[in-house]
């Protein structure tokens, strides 16, 4: 049987970046075709990744290593008997990260044509996206952490340019400095992390790490599983680092489509999962705050995103819980269940937050849900495919979302953490309301729009990419459905079998997480949807006025973050520039000059330009010369 | 019979030292420079003096380079002082105290 040697994997990423590359150096006299050949360039990665895939489904090896495959693309650094080569690893996990970059991105790019048309960085911005899905396929793809690091700096820089893309705008270019440096914080644990495997292991490759992570000591993989989860908080927005991702909304909507479906913050989570053996070696206290921190976060968000009224910050804040969905499952060893949340949310956050673009661009930018309503029937195909997502992100069968989310809970009901599974399926309740709540806000109800907006369906290039996530997010649950197509086989090699409770108590779990998605959506609809819920609203709001108002003031916590970390940090930097560096360094410097010049200011006293003078001195020398000469005297 | 090399070495001391005395103690740029003459000349007959001594060819030969160096000297610091005093109108070295920091 012929070995699976995917050769065509260095294109997937090469494609992007030579897009990128191409885009950004020749951006202006590329304007015309500028979305055309970033889409191209990302479609095309896709019909490869796809028949990589099918190159190894062909492979039938059960078990064993037979579907993984390293591609050397060059050497890179040899020192000894340490090196790091740009290798690809090929693998399952990797193959579905790429299915889910490239396709997604796909869509989010030809969806750009029609959203960015008339923006005059037009073709910087496909350039920018380009690369940011280079970076994020050579993150999912690299053999080694430090490669590993290079798309993970990558991503960061991207999101760094695309979110602050209209720089113009004060709050843009702020919330972009803020998401680079919250991530630098992330970065800088994960940067020590590698360090700490590196020094252990003595080499930085995925299979050598997880092989070794079976001989490391408790202490030691507690410590590198902790530094690399740090690094993944970062990325991935979790507590206590999310900070910067309902900021980084200030971005264009396909951009903020592209961070949270994806690229950027599904990075933390596969690399929880491509390093799950680091984890597993640390005796359950890694994995017990990966959970733990996982499941407060998607109760926490979802609380937040329960009180906004912007679209896209209560997606970003959806999506930061549900990150902490999918943290969750990866602390109680579902891996591969973390991956298929991961991939559907990919197609129904995707959907949505391109269905908020399109209201954007159809309401003139509007983003408060308050200056709108009963948008169903002016833009049939938008509200149409956000109802699927809708439905799918609050867990109702049979969407997509229902599946991943349902495992989840499974999965941690099963190792016998039921305070995380209680977590969870009240969180998913919390999902449901609101989303209903944006959902019936937005689409539902009396048409109503803000002054002078003439409400229109998007263009075709738009709605032409939400109708195929709409199929996805509907259907995408059966890639996990028991007996069908299992996902879960398929990722077993990479990282082991998620565990599922067998017997009765799955069709328990399942009816307990559908019937709390659909309470979320029954309380929402008192609330919003019938006759006198705006009295219902008010009366709520009233009785439970101090957790409402912290919820609408994000509980205070850029604030303390303010107050506690950025105005100490503010304080020690003006003290090192105007005491340490004004003080110390330039005093150093400016007290060498001046002792410099106060000996030329001494010794200038000789040249006094009489020639005489000089001729005196000379004799002066010779004299002393000669007598020494003559006189013996040893120098 | 020959003179006793002493004489020969007292001249030249002698001559080195009035060129030495001349040259501190003058203002004028062509007087000084004679008496660096002097004191060049005074050290020509030194070599040659020791050159007879120890019949050794040596110093003689010595002599020809300190002459050609004086020659060229003599061309070069001649034209300077000559264009210093069609510029400026003196050749008192004292007056020609510029050149410095």
């Amino acid at each position: 049987m012929k070995a699976f040697d995917p050769v065509l994997a260095p294109y997937i990423v090469a494609l992007p970046l030579i897009g990128a590359l191409g885009l950004l150096l020749l951006g202006r006299r590329l304007r015309a075709v500028a979305g055309l050949v970033a889409s191209a360039t990302v479609g095309v990665g896709f019909v490869l990744g796809v028949i990589v895939l099918v190159q190894m489904l062909g492979v039938t090896e059960k078990g064993g290593h037979g579907r993984e495959a390293v591609v050397r693309v060059w050497e890179w650094i040899s020192a000894g008997s340490f090196s790091v080569n740009v290798d690809l690893l090929v693998d399952p996990l990797s193959m579905v990260m790429v299915l889910v970059v490239t396709g997604v991105g796909t869509l989010i790019h030809v969806y750009s044509i029609g959203y960015m048309h008339d923006d005059p960085r037009y073709s910087r911005f496909f350039g920018y996206m380009n690369l940011f899905v280079a970076s994020m396929l050579l993150l999912v793809l690299a053999d080694n952490l430090l490669l590993l690091y290079v798309g993970w700096e990558g991503v960061g820089l991207c999101s760094y340019l695309l979110i602050g893309f209209w720089f113009e705008r004060r709050a843009a270019a702020g919330a972009a400095k803020k998401a680079f440096i919250v991530n630098r914080v992330g970065d800088f644990s994960f940067l020590i992390g590698i360090f700490v495997l590196s020094v252990t292991v003595s080499s930085l490759t995925v299979s050598s790490i997880n092989e070794a992570a079976g001989g490391m000591t408790a202490g030691i993989a507690t410590t590198a599983a902790l530094l690399l989860f740090g690094g993944a908080t970062g990325k991935s927005a979790q507590i206590p680092l999310y900070v910067w991702l309902p900021d980084a909304m200030e971005g264009p909507t396909p951009v903020s489509a592209l961070i949270h479906a994806a690229t950027m913050v599904t990075a933390g989570v596969y690399m929880v999962a491509r390093f799950s053996p680091v984890f597993e070696a640390s005796g359950g206290l890694a994995l017990g705050v990966v959970a733990w921190i996982g499941a407060l976060t998607a109760l926490w968000a979802a609380l937040m995103a329960a009180a906004e009224y912007d679209i896209k910050r209560v997606l970003a804040y959806s999506t930061i819980s549900q990150l902490g969905y999918m943290f969750l499952a990866l602390g109680v060893r579902a891996y591969s269940i973390a991956i298929f949340h991961l991939v559907t949310h990919a197609f129904f956050k995707a959907l949505m937050f391109l269905g908020a673009g399109s209201i954007m661009h159809s309401l003139d930018g509007e983003v408060d849900m308050r200056n709108m309503s009963g948008l169903r029937k002016v833009m049939p195909i938008t509200a149409f495919t956000f109802m699927t997502g809708w439905l799918a992100i609050s867990g109702i069968i049979p969407f997509s979302g229902f599946f991943s989310k349902d495992a989840i809970l499974a999965s941690a009901w099963h190792q016998g953490r039921y305070a995380l599974w209680a977590i969870g399926a009240g969180t998913a309740l919390l999902t449901a309301f609101y989303m209903s709540r944006l959902y019936f806000r937005i689409f539902e109800g009396d048409l109503k729009v803000p002054e002078g907006v003439h409400v229109h369906e998007s263009p075709p290039s738009m709605v032409g990419a939400l109708i195929p996530l709409g199929v996805l997010s509907v259907v995408g649950g059966v890639i996990n459905l028991p007996g069908l197509l299992t996902l879960d086989h398929f990722l077993e090699p990479v990282v082991g079998e998620s565990e599922v409770p067998s017997g009765f108590t799955p069709w328990i779990l399942g009816a307990i997480a559908l019937l709390a998605g659909i309470a979320g959506i029954a309380f929402a609809r008192t609330l919003y949807l019938l006759p006198g819920g705006a009295t219902r609203r008010a009366a709520l709001c009233e009785r439970f006025k101090t957790p409402v108002d912290a919820a609408r003031n994000k509980f205070w916590v850029d604030e303390i973050y303010g107050r506690g970390i950025v105005l100490p940090g503010k304080a020690f930097a003006s003290f090192c520039a105007n005491v340490i560096d004004a003080r110390l360094v330039d005093g150093a410097v400016n007290g060498g000059g001046r002792v410099v010049a106060g000996a030329g200011w001494l010794f200038r006293r000789a040249q006094s330009g009489y020639v005489r003078s000089y001729a005196l001195t000379f004799l002066f020398g010779v004299v002393v010369i000669f007598s020494l000469l003559v006189f013996r005297v040893a120098l | 019979m020959s003179i006793d090399p002493s004489y020969y070495l007292a001249l030249a001391g002698l001559m080195f030292a009035i060129g030495v005395v001349g040259t501190l103690t003058r203002r004028n740029a062509i007087v000084i420079f004679m008496f660096i003459e002097l004191m060049l000349n005074a050290v020509n007959l030194i070599f040659v003096t020791f050159a007879r001594m120890w019949g050794n060819v040596d110093g003689q030969v010595l002599v020809f380079f300190v002459l050609v160096v004086a020659a060229a000297e003599a061309v070069v610091g001649l034209a300077i002082i000559l264009v210093i005093a069609r510029r400026r109108e003196t050749s008192n070295v004292d007056d020609i105290s510029m050149l410095k920091w």
